[in-house]
């Protein structure tokens, strides 16, 4: 792996005396795929938020590709849970709207590329409303990759999906992960889903939250979670967790 | 065919309770007045065959067209003026700090009570209640229109940002697809109450209009059956006014908010 894509360094945030993030530094490599577990309310989701743009760390520099960041762009998508698709436009709408800012010479073939890719052809012309949730997410997993980001933020982006539904992402999240190469952070609850995709897991503090500890994951894809190693690496995170 | 019939069944039980109920409440109306053989207040025979000699002769028609045009041009300039202030004061927090409290003081202000003033700047012509329409859905629109700006989920917004589109594509393709189902209220809401004032400023001055109907046939000699009469027309026409703006919420782009 090459050089670091995202340098965290030092960042930290509260609101009025609540400190929420406090001094947390790691870096992501290019390619690399970093999860990240933290108890709930530890603000997982604020630094994700802080890294990808939206928020303002009150201390701390985020650095993507030795650049520093200010505010969010198309290099780096965020998919959370509740999602984002627009429920006034259709799915074609919606890509067509991602691709709005770029310059595609064929933006239309290129959307209907990345439908097919989430399995959603014949769907072009719905209506979010008219969709089930898997499907919207898929939708929006779509929506985020046909801009070619090189970095894929996710918090917690399957959670709103019934048990099912949320292992079945995540093995097409893969699939499509081993298509095209992007560097992801994914926030995560869900420690099985971590381990089934991600090469590192960075497990948080509670709040203020700071780096507890992290592990390598080191199996070749597609993983079992039945596979004592993975089994031991869960014990071993519940662990750090309290648990 | 038990889909179709189902379908069937859910109109139908749409439709016969009101009508049983005002059937009924027509029918109980009916045999009061007759039994208490009233001088004045009308059956509702009377006031059909009351209402059918103006419908003949023309007269029902210009005092509906006069007061709906009234009602148009009032709201129309009302829908013009609170659309774009609204998304304005929704959007740029100072336009909302600047405009929001003299707004509010405005708003509680009864348009009843502007008919004064409405006579001394603009006399008794058309004017004056096309003012007091405008002066009166301004406001409703007006607000629902702001709400509906501050209120757009954050997260359609940093979906905007995240793809880095232009601020006009921000704003025509996300801000207001986002707020029409507000702005749809806020017109059922303002086009409510201009057809509420619109009666009560025809009943002050001008010859023509439902609202001049009523005043004008209780004093040429007490004819209840046309009061009544315009009453009925005023709300049954109140009533498909409403009915042609729900139509809005049919538009596939206001759909979402209505489904779920």
């Amino acid at each position: 792996m090459s050089a670091s894509k995202i340098v965290i360094d030092g960042i930290s945030k509260g609101f009025g005396d609540l400190a929420v993030v406090d001094d947390v530094s790691f870096e992501v490599a290019d390619g690399e795929f970093v999860a990240i577990v933290g108890p709930s309310g530890c603000g997982k989701s604020t630094m994700l938020n802080i890294i990808a743009g939206f928020e303002k760390a009150d201390r701390g520099a985020i650095l993507i590709d030795g650049k520093r960041r200010n505010g969010p762009n198309r290099n780096g998508i965020m998919i959370s849970q509740h999602g984002s698709v627009f429920p006034w436009m259709t799915v074609l709408q919606n890509m067509m709207f991602a691709l709005s800012a770029t310059r595609h010479s064929n933006p239309v073939e290129r959307a209907h590329r990345y439908i097919e890719m989430v399995g959603l052809a014949g769907f072009e012309q719905a209506y979010p409303h008219e969709l089930s949730g898997g499907m919207l997410k898929r939708v929006e997993i779509a929506r985020a990759l046909v801009v070619k980001p090189e970095i894929l933020y996710m918090d917690e982006p399957f959670s709103a999906l019934d048990a099912l539904m949320s292992l079945k992402m995540q093995t097409e999240l893969r699939r499509i992960l081993d298509e095209e190469r992007h560097t992801v952070l994914l926030i995560t609850h869900d420690v099985e889903e971590a381990i089934y995709l991600a090469d590192r897991i960075l497990v948080l503090s509670p709040r203020p939250t700071t780096i507890q500890t992290w592990f390598e994951v080191g199996m070749p894809h597609p993983r079992k979670l039945s596979d004592p190693r993975a089994q031991e690496l869960r014990e071993a995170i519940l662990r750090e967790l309290g648990l | 065919m038990g889909e179709a019939l189902r379908t069937i069944d859910g109109k139908l039980a749409r439709i016969v309770p009101p009508v049983l109920l005002i059937g009924s409440l027509i029918a109980v109306w009916w045999i009061v007045v007759a039994n208490s053989e009233s001088p004045i207040f009308p059956t509702p025979g009377q006031v059909a065959t009351g209402a059918w000699a103006l419908a003949e002769d023309g007269t029902l028609w210009q005092h509906i067209e006069a007061s709906l045009f009234r009602v148009e041009m009032g709201f129309g300039v009302a829908f013009l003026v609170a659309v774009p202030l609204g998304l304005w004061m929704g959007w740029v927090t100072g336009a909302y700090y600047t405009l929001n409290p003299l707004f509010q003081m405005l708003r509680p202000i009864s348009p009843i009570a502007w008919i004064p003033v409405a006579i001394l700047w603009f006399g008794v012509g058309d004017f004056s209640p096309i003012f007091l329409i405008f002066i009166s859905s301004v406001f409703p629109m007006m607000v629902q229109t702001t709400v509906g700006v501050r209120t757009i989920d954050r997260r359609y917004l940093r979906a905007a940002a995240n793809f880095g589109v232009s601020r006009w594509v921000l704003f025509t393709r996300v801000v207001i697809p986002a707020v029409l189902p507000e702005i749809i209220v806020g017109m059922r809401i303002g086009l409510g109450v201009a057809w509420l004032v619109v009666v009560a400023a025809e009943m002050i001055a001008l010859n023509t209009g439902l609202g001049y109907l009523i005043m004008d046939s209780r004093n040429a000699g007490n004819r209840y059956d046309l009061v009544i009469a315009s009453m009925i027309l005023i709300g049954v026409i109140g009533l498909l006014l409403d009915g042609a703006t729900r139509l809005l919420e049919k538009l596939d782009m206001v759909k979402w908010r209505y489904v779920r």
